[in-house]
């Protein structure tokens, strides 16, 4: 295996809400190797967003703010890393594409301005230098015609095209982890074949290392190596991507593979009962107890988190037996 | 044969766009163009295609609650262009619809009883003991329980408040429900409950579903048929597992290819279309598809397919199939 590129340890990310201290990660630990594409999925507010966002130093402030943990990047704990340091790092080293094409550009600056921006801040071209940059990238991403189109505002492209020119912006500075985070939810699935394809031809062709965050199980299937499963602030479940499909080891898992319609059968769908627990009012011990078939009194103490299979780990008292 | 419940004939529904007051001309939008198809009755009808096809405009045009621009829709057998305000009232007791987003579908400052209420106070439905006991009963049926009527939406999560909308489109008895996008906005495992509550709902009370969806997985399970449009027209109509197993049109069958599937058994050849869809202010001449076709011709280029039946129900509008 090769040597991780990033590495997480222990992150707790907290935030201060009217109604208390919220922690939206907890003790999340994983790295990421060199090359591969590793997924994180999970229902809306498991905290997958908000572990990227920690990487990065996104979180909303003052609100926000890593609690614990260290984020390992080249030597440099990215967690305590001051305001200019980690500017240095932002799109350059690490790059992130966000899920909304719409609102994650400026829309009062042409494409091609932002576009140009990352290659003048970090790679210290001139503005013309840029300008021929630019054109290439949008041509590598599937624009047609860069050459006029980086004259163009934001809301002249069609959303595939404004994600395509975010995926120029994050591949600019040619960087060494990509984190994408939903970077094909908001777009039509025709679209997001064409998106994927481009991720994966990227990466192959430079090199790039990527955590891919999503809610679609579909989308980690067909690009994922390995998958980590988060459920109410923590990790559940970490495995390769064959293994997670075919023999998931927690019930929360398992329960989501039950719950996708299935191509050629039409039985009833198996549903998790519930809803996902407050993170404001988790159960001591597991948070997903209330839900699950397979819960007993164990379940009030924090389950363990063993390997049942080399690379295969799960957080649960009663791992689901396909061994 | 299954009785038709909902047809419509050459369905035409155009917006003007706005001008932008930038001295851009204004345009039409064709968001419906010539669709004419029919729902039988107890069927899950599944109308599918990617934004801006046009499948929510042709919904709001089949209940009539928007005026098509031209063409007809038959309910039971009624012109509903051709209706008054008291029958149109009348009919809307009978057709009711869903909306994708729980959040915004419901009035956070009115108690969960009286939104769902509302509806049967409008059509003067029994008197005010009895909405209130419907409502209690109404909640049940929707599985969720009766004392949460006094609570407020912000109260539930988003697959309880779609349950609270499904209550509240139940509550005139309808025989017809136009389900837009029901459950997009729900997370993955809260979507599965809610499909299923309307797979019982729809035996339990002999109902009639128009299902709109862009996801092919969800269609897959829920309807009957299903119905593929691009921009604004419908390109192929056919049975669930013809559709499924056997699709025609190279649109359908590049949609099919790109929905990421968790099983590689099922996975197929992927078809990675080229461009976006057009906009529907300029559409190109001749197959609306023709620009992005992996498998385009010369007469593509001027001359529109019209949809045609090729067999076993099932009909396709591309000139690929049935010519002679």
């Amino acid at each position: 295996m090769s040597a991780p590129i990033l590495e997480i340890i222990g992150l707790k990310t907290q935030f201060n809400t009217r109604r208390g201290i919220l922690t939206a990660v907890d003790d999340v630990s994983f790295s990421l190797e060199t090359g591969e594409t590793l997924g994180v999925v999970g229902e809306s507010g498991c905290g997958k967003s908000v572990t990227a966002l920690s990487i990065l130093q996104l979180l909303p402030r003052p609100m926000g703010k890593i609690a614990e943990g260290k984020i390992m990047f080249q030597g440099t704990d990215l967690a305590k890393a001051g305001l200019a340091a980690i500017r240095r790092i932002r799109g350059n080293d690490i790059s992130m594409i966000f899920q909304e094409p719409m609102t994650s550009l400026n829309p009062v600056f042409t494409t091609g301005f932002q576009v140009m921006e990352p290659l003048r801040k970090h790679r210290g071209m001139t503005k013309s230098q840029a300008k021929k940059e630019a054109i290439k990238l949008l041509e590598l991403v599937g624009i047609p015609e860069p050459a006029s189109r980086i004259y163009d505002y934001p809301h002249q492209m069609s959303g595939g095209m404004r994600q395509r020119v975010m995926i120029a912006m994050a591949l600019a500075c040619r960087p060494k982890v990509m984190i994408a985070d939903e970077p094909t939810t908001a777009l039509d699935v025709t679209i997001q074949a064409q998106i994927l394809e481009l991720m994966k031809q990227l990466q192959r062709e430079i090199g790039m290392t990527v955590l891919l965050i999503t809610h679609d199980l579909g989308v980690v299937a067909e690009t994922c190596q390995r998958v980590i499963v988060m459920y109410a602030g923590k990790i559940i479940e970490k495995a390769p991507v064959e293994e997670l499909f075919s023999s998931p080891a927690h019930p929360y898992t398992n329960g989501l593979l039950n719950s996708l319609p299935k191509t050629g059968s039409h039985h009833a769908l198996k549903p998790i009962p519930g809803t996902v627990p407050s993170m404001l009012q988790l159960p001591s011990g597991c948070a997903f107890q209330e839900r699950c078939r397979f819960s007993d009194r164990k379940c009030l103490e924090d389950p363990p988190w063993i390997e049942i299979r080399q690379g295969h780990m799960v957080r649960c008292w009663r791992p689901m037996e396909h061994y | 044969m299954q009785k038709i419940l909902l047809q419509a004939i050459d369905l035409t529904k155009h917006y003007t766009a706005q001008d932008t007051g930038f001295g851009s001309s204004k345009g039409k939008v064709r968001a419906v163009e010539g669709v004419s198809l029919s729902v039988k009755k107890g069927e899950v009808f599944g109308l599918v295609g990617e934004s801006g096809c046009g499948k929510s405009s042709l919904g709001r045009v089949l209940l009539r609650l928007e005026n098509a621009t031209s063409g007809k829709v038959f309910f039971k057998g009624r012109d509903l262009m051709s209706l008054n305000k008291a029958e149109l009232k009348k009919f809307r007791r009978q057709a009711q619809i869903i909306y994708q987003d729980p959040y915004s579908a419901l009035n956070p400052r009115q108690k969960v009883g009286d939104i769902i209420a509302e509806p049967m106070n409008i059509h003067g439905m029994g008197d005010s003991l009895e909405r209130q006991e419907r409502v209690r009963w109404l909640l049940e049926v929707v599985g969720l329980h009766p004392d949460q009527a006094k609570h407020y939406p912000h109260e539930f999560s988003g697959g309880q408040r779609q349950r609270i909308v499904i209550a509240r489109a139940l509550a005139l008895q309808p025989i017809l429900l136009l389900a837009d996008e029901p459950v997009s906005a729900l997370d993955v495992s809260i979507q599965a409950q809610v499909i299923n509550l309307l797979e019982k709902l729809r035996s339990q009370f002999e109902l009639t579903y128009v299902f709109i969806s862009h996801d092919l997985s969800v269609v897959e399970h829920i309807c009957s048929r299903v119905a593929v449009m691009y921009l604004g027209r419908l390109v192929e109509l056919s049975n669930r597992n013809e559709f499924y197993t056997n699709p025609l049109h190279p649109y359908s069958k590049a949609l099919l290819s790109a929905v990421p599937t968790t099983d590689p058994s099922f996975r197929r050849h992927r078809i990675i279309l080229k461009g976006d869809v057009p906009s529907p202010i300029n559409p190109p001449t001749g197959c609306p598809f023709h620009p992005r076709c992996p498998e385009i011709q010369e007469i593509c280029l001027k001359e529109r397919p019209e949809l045609k039946n090729v067999g076993a129900n099932h009909w396709v509008a591309c000139h690929l199939y049935g010519n002679g």
